[in-house]
């Protein structure tokens, strides 16, 4: 029994995959409800954009990758962290300098 | 859910771990370093979607019915990919094979809802040789498709594969890698319609 929970830990079950997947709905329908309406003013629809983004990457991580801190799965997890903190370093300092640069140049 | 069955799923869970495990590993790791190209290509498209060279940009051009179709039908593929799985595990290959074509055909309705923008785009005049802002979208996009493309030629490879040979070890260690993959694109997919079509279109 312990192996079966095991293994539906590590792979997913039925029950697993459909609740990923209704709250995947939920947080993909949300945003673009909110700007297709067009209901909000910019700085709230920014803010919903970013925040249902970013609680969906976590809910495709755990259900769909099934990304965990068990013995046997914390290398995959320690390794998407370590890409996840690479990347804000691109993207982050990329876009800083660039818009400081463009800033600069303007005035 | 006799004693004999159980056993052998030990022997094959441990067999599993020995082999497949590492193989998996491996290709995560190739799967983050694919997740620093896309990082730099969404940091390009940060960099240059103001510069639309006074032509139009993202808030003229972009359909979001049409993106929220193709993201029903990514997210639609997500799920159906999870249950080919499920299906491989319990060595059911019926299932699986069934699974598998209902995933490529979600798969593959979100790259014809993609080439049919794109080519509406380039028939509009707005080919990705218009201006800066164009490169970068028609790149950050197109790469996304690249690899779903690439996928959907995956999953017609292992179709056959356990169409032929069924659901061996090694051919269920690679349709987990196929899973990484595809769950993989569509965690990219959350990224392109958050921060260059809704962003774009508000």
């Amino acid at each position: 029994m312990s192996q079966h929970d095991h293994e539906a830990h590590s792979h997913g079950s039925v029950g697993s995959y459909v609740i990923g997947f209704v709250l995947s709905v939920i947080l993909t329908v949300i945003p673009f409800w909110a700007v297709m309406t067009g209901a909000f003013d910019r700085a709230t629809l920014f803010a919903v954009i970013v925040v249902t983004a970013i609680v969906q990457i976590f809910v495709h991580l755990k259900y769909f990758l099934h990304l965990n801190f068990t013995k046997e799965g914390k290398i995959d997890t320690l390794s998407f962290i370590f890409t996840a903190i690479v990347i804000v370093l691109v993207v982050g300092l990329s876009v800083w300098i660039i818009y400081e640069s463009v800033l600069m140049m303007m005035y | 859910m006799s004693t004999s069955a159980t056993a052998h799923h030990d022997a094959h869970h441990d067999e599993h771990h020995d082999t497949g495990r590492n193989t998996t590993l491996g290709f995560w790791i190739y799967l983050m370093t694919d997740c620093i190209l896309f990082a730099s290509f969404f940091a390009t498209y940060a960099v240059l979607f103001m510069n639309t060279a006074g032509g139009v940009s993202g808030k003229d051009i972009f359909d979001l019915n049409l993106i929220a179709g193709g993201t029903a039908a990514l997210l639609l593929s997500s799920i159906t990919f999870g249950f080919a799985m499920i299906s491989a595990y319990k060595k059911n290959k019926g299932g699986t094979l069934f699974w598998l074509l209902i995933t490529f055909l979600f798969g593959a309705t979100f790259i014809a809802i993609e080439l049919y923008e794109f080519n509406h785009l380039i028939h509009a005049g707005h080919g990705p040789n218009t201006s800066a802002f164009l490169t970068a979208f028609f790149s950050l996009v197109g790469l996304h498709g690249l690899h779903v493309t690439a996928g959907l030629i995956w999953i017609t490879v292992l179709f056959i594969d356990v169409a032929m040979r069924g659901l061996q070890d090694r051919t269920v260690t690679r349709l987990g890698c196929l899973s990484l993959f595809w769950h993989f694109l569509d965690v990219i997919w959350i990224c392109v319609f958050s921060f260059v079509y809704l962003m774009g279109a508000m």
